[in-house]
């Protein structure tokens, strides 16, 4: 018990439904102190959701859910003072000045680093005196950041936030997020952009359909996950057909393309070089085609296990 | 060059039809229930007179209390016959405000606020022209008011009275419609924001109606009569609907409203998509102390809607204490009217019984004041902008209470202003302003548990059934319709009952008693408590 109460966040077998549908369904999500963790899925999937759920915004269903040790529906004033939350569209008043937005969050939260707020505006290039109605998409977002960065939170938790930036501030974002992960706070960073986790996250879940999928390092994915085989062989092969872990074969005379399990690859190769291999591409499964697997509905889901 | 721009204004209204089956297809079911909602109403006075007053007696002395009272006057205008039709017309005479008030808003819902949460620049990414969506928020406005003229005038002439007066009323109807769709599709490119432009128009109206009391409040012959020329409402009342109808005051209107319309077109013209004519200002860099919690965030929101419904109050005050010196007057040129207010208690009591609708008045419209602020409220959740917020260390009752300060206060505030300045304009005109300043502010303060009851049971939607919060404006219309149509159409006891301004004692001049007053402020309390029971314990719900 004493080292569950250490994880800023556990959740387990959480259920939240909205009339008829069931945004999350038996949802598990643990987040260790000091990662950057990624929550992915497709839009719809119940990631937001499970935040406002984390957040003391929705009530959940059933399951349980935990929060810096607290219980996030009871506890969520006390639990707020610890964290700092970035939406994935941030709404703001249209007569308030975006400077007072990022000290009225700041304050509400309990505090805000002032020089580090200068620092960020800077280094963000947002210009804090604009009313709210007057900022473009992609500058109310970093409106929502420099609040969030800026305050002394343990635990960050990012809903898609970087919808709307341009390249340059995505590149500002990743920079910060990592001085965050040095200084030894917790992120949970939902999101839909792969080269962000890819290049962010130390742990990812992956939900669809209001489940966890998936749950992970990036590595330990990816050995789930199917290499690509382009080879040219010396003849035309046979009995590859009842190859274990080899998908989508394609035998195209002397040449054969499939993609193969991980666990099956010894095997694999073993039974082409001994056709003998004039030449072979291998490429390791891209992030983009693990996701593109567990988001698409004709795969089974039993295929991935 | 020159054959571009004399193609640019087609252009600019290429898709202007499309735009108007937009609108009528989002407002398929609000356009029809207002319009027709309102449109039986003046029929429906005159069943109610015609049954209430079948002979030619009865409507005189009907008639000798409604063409004088100063109440009367002010609120509806002038009496010009004493048949049912003008009876009706006369009593008709706060409609031209409410068809207003839906006109204007209808625009600024279709043009200002379709910028604001972005919706417009989708479709004006499409084959539109920059003038059309203005062009058809004015067509649908401006048509739903003629076809509310129209209805309005067949429903009455088929009630039996002078077709000529049904038309008339119906055509008072359309112009109020059209000259403050127009007024508010000005108002709509100046501003920036859909608040402002909403602030604008209303403030627009409410000068307007004040004007329009301002002049007919002292009966005919008085000398601030002609004032009713500088307000459009006035011209309403003008053209003397079922009187001798004066129909070429309704060429000030079209005129007015050619003015208007033309204005706002080359402003639109003017302008970017989501920009106003007045400049954005920057703000400050860093928030004020102030603002560091919830309650002074609430304060930044509600603050200026809150001034500008003070100083309304505070020009309803001193409208309706400069009037009630004429109410005096009435009587000493009616000597059976003296009679019956001396036997009654003297010319105190009939200057009492003035102040005792007044204040009722203003109670109604503190309500409508306190029903917004509550809706604020929702507002800030159904955008989401509550949930930074929340998700700050901000309890949900905290928040709550950042927000219902001003529903609670903000009434209090304005009754005492308007109370205030009423009891010191007719003290200081008649000598007593001690008298009558602490006498006019209590029987306005009076109200408050009324008020309050109506704003409470919005709280409890917005806690209970949020997405129903909208619901509350209908509760206070009904409220408004008890309150200033209930006698005159002889409702039940049970429905007057409903609203609870019937509850409040007759004051000044009437007996005071507390208990009505407690027990309303206890339904008030038990209201607000549910409903921020509720919030507390349910899911935020975005619009």
């Amino acid at each position: 018990m004493t080292q569950h109460s250490t994880l800023p966040i556990e959740v387990s077998g959480l259920v939240k439904t909205f009339g008829r549908t069931r945004a999350l369904d038996g949802l598990d999500l643990t987040v260790r102190a000091g990662e950057v963790h990624g929550f992915l899925g497709p839009n719809g999937a119940g990631k937001s959701t499970a935040i406002r759920i984390l957040l003391g915004l929705l009530r959940a269903d059933g399951g349980t859910a935990r929060l810096l040790g607290g219980d996030p529906w009871k506890d969520a004033t006390r639990l707020h003072r610890r964290l700092a939350y970035v939406p994935g569209d941030v709404t703001l008043w249209p007569n308030l000045s975006g400077g007072e937005v990022i000290d009225l969050l700041g304050r509400m939260r309990g505090g805000l680093d002032r020089r580090r707020r200068d620092e960020l505006l800077e280094r963000f290039e947002l210009d804090p005196r604009k009313k709210g109605r007057a900022y473009s998409k992609g500058n109310r977002q970093k409106v929502g950041l420099v609040a969030a960065l800026a305050s002394d939170a343990d635990l960050l938790v990012l809903d898609e936030p970087t919808s709307g930036l341009d390249p340059l501030m995505e590149e500002v974002f990743q920079e910060c997020v990592r001085e965050e992960r040095d200084r030894g706070r917790t992120v949970l960073l939902s999101s839909h952009i792969l080269s962000e986790v890819e290049a962010l996250c130390d742990r990812v879940t992956i939900i669809r359909k209001g489940r966890a999928v998936e749950t992970g390092t990036l590595a330990e994915l990816r050995h789930l996950t199917r290499t690509s085989i382009d080879a040219e062989l010396a003849a035309p092969p046979d009995g590859l057909r009842d190859l274990p872990g080899a998908h989508g074969l394609r035998v195209d005379g002397r040449r054969v393309r499939c993609e193969v399990d991980t666990a099956a690859l010894d095997e694999v190769l073993r039974r082409l070089t001994s056709v003998g291999v004039r030449s072979l591409t291998s490429r390791p499964p891209t992030l983009e085609e693990l996701f593109l697997r567990h988001y698409q509905d004709e795969r089974p889901r039993e295929a991935v296990r | 060059m020159s054959g571009a721009e004399n193609r640019g204004a087609g252009h600019a209204l290429v898709g202007t039809g499309a735009m108007v089956r937009l609108i009528l297809r989002r407002d398929r079911a609000v356009l029809p229930i207002w319009v027709l909602l309102i449109a039986v109403m003046p029929a429906a006075f005159v069943a109610s007179f015609e049954g209430l007053f079948p002979t030619e007696a009865d409507r005189l002395r009907y008639a000798r209390t409604s063409g004088t009272s100063p109440t009367f006057l002010a609120l509806y205008g002038p009496l010009h016959g004493t048949d049912p039709g003008a009876l009706a017309a006369q009593r008709a005479g706060f409609i031209p405000v409410i068809v207003a008030l839906v006109c204007a808003l209808t625009v600024i819902r279709h043009t200002r606020v379709e910028e604001e949460t972005g919706r417009r620049e989708l479709l004006g990414a499409t084959v539109l022209g920059r003038g059309a969506g203005l062009a058809a928020a004015l067509l649908v406005a401006m048509g739903a008011s003629a076809v509310l003229g129209a209805l309005t005038a067949a429903a009455m002439a088929a009630g039996g009275v002078s077709a000529a007066g049904a038309v008339a009323l119906g055509l008072q109807f359309t112009m109020a419609g059209w000259v403050f769709a127009a007024a508010a599709a000005v108002a709509a490119q100046v501003t920036e924001g859909a608040g402002a432009a909403r602030g604008l128009s209303v403030a627009a109206l409410g000068a307007a109606f004040a004007v329009r009391m301002a002049a007919d409040a002292g009966g005919r012959g008085n000398g601030l009569q002609w004032l009713s020329w500088l307000s459009p409402l006035g011209w309403g009342t003008r053209l003397a609907p079922f009187g001798d109808e004066r129909w070429w005051v309704l060429l000030l209107g079209a005129a007015l409203v050619a003015v208007l319309v033309a204005a706002a077109g080359m402003l639109s013209g003017r302008r970017d998509v989501g920009a106003g004519i007045l400049p954005p200002s920057l703000g400050p860099a860093e928030a004020p102390v102030s603002l560091s919690g919830p309650f002074g965030l609430a304060w930044r929101l509600h603050s200026r809607p809150l001034y500008g419904w003070l100083a309304g109050f505070a020009a309803l005050g001193v409208v309706f204490g400069g009037v009630a010196d004429g109410v005096g007057d009435l009587v000493k040129d009616n000597p059976g009217l003296e009679e019956i207010v001396t036997r009654l208690g003297g010319r105190t009591a009939i200057t009492d019984a003035y102040f005792a609708s007044a204040t009722g008045l203003l109670g109604v419209f503190a309500a409508g004041y306190a029903v917004s602020a509550v809706l604020r409220m929702r507002a800030e959740e159904a955008s989401l902008r509550a949930e930074p917020v929340l998700a700050a260390a901000v309890g949900r009752l905290r928040w709550q209470a950042a927000h219902l300060v001003f529903p609670l206060l903000g009434p209090a505030a304005a009754l005492a202003v308007a109370g205030t300045a009423a009891g010191l304009v007719h003290g200081l005109d008649s000598g007593d302003a001690g008298g009558w300043v602490p006498r006019v502010a209590g029987a306005a303060l009076a109200q408050l548990p009324a008020v309050w009851t109506v704003a409470a049971a919005a709280v409890a939607l917005v806690g209970l059934a949020p997405r129903a919060a909208a619901a509350s404006w209908g509760g206070y219309a009904a409220v408004v319709v008890i309150s200033l149509f209930g006698p005159t159409l002889r409702m039940d006891q049970w429905v007057r009952d409903v609203s609870p301004f019937d509850h409040v004692p007759e004051l000044p001049g009437g007996e005071f008693t507390a208990a009505p007053l407690v027990w309303l402020a206890a339904a008030a309390a038990v209201l607000t408590a549910a409903g921020m029971g509720g919030f507390r314990r349910r899911d935020l719900s975005p619009g």
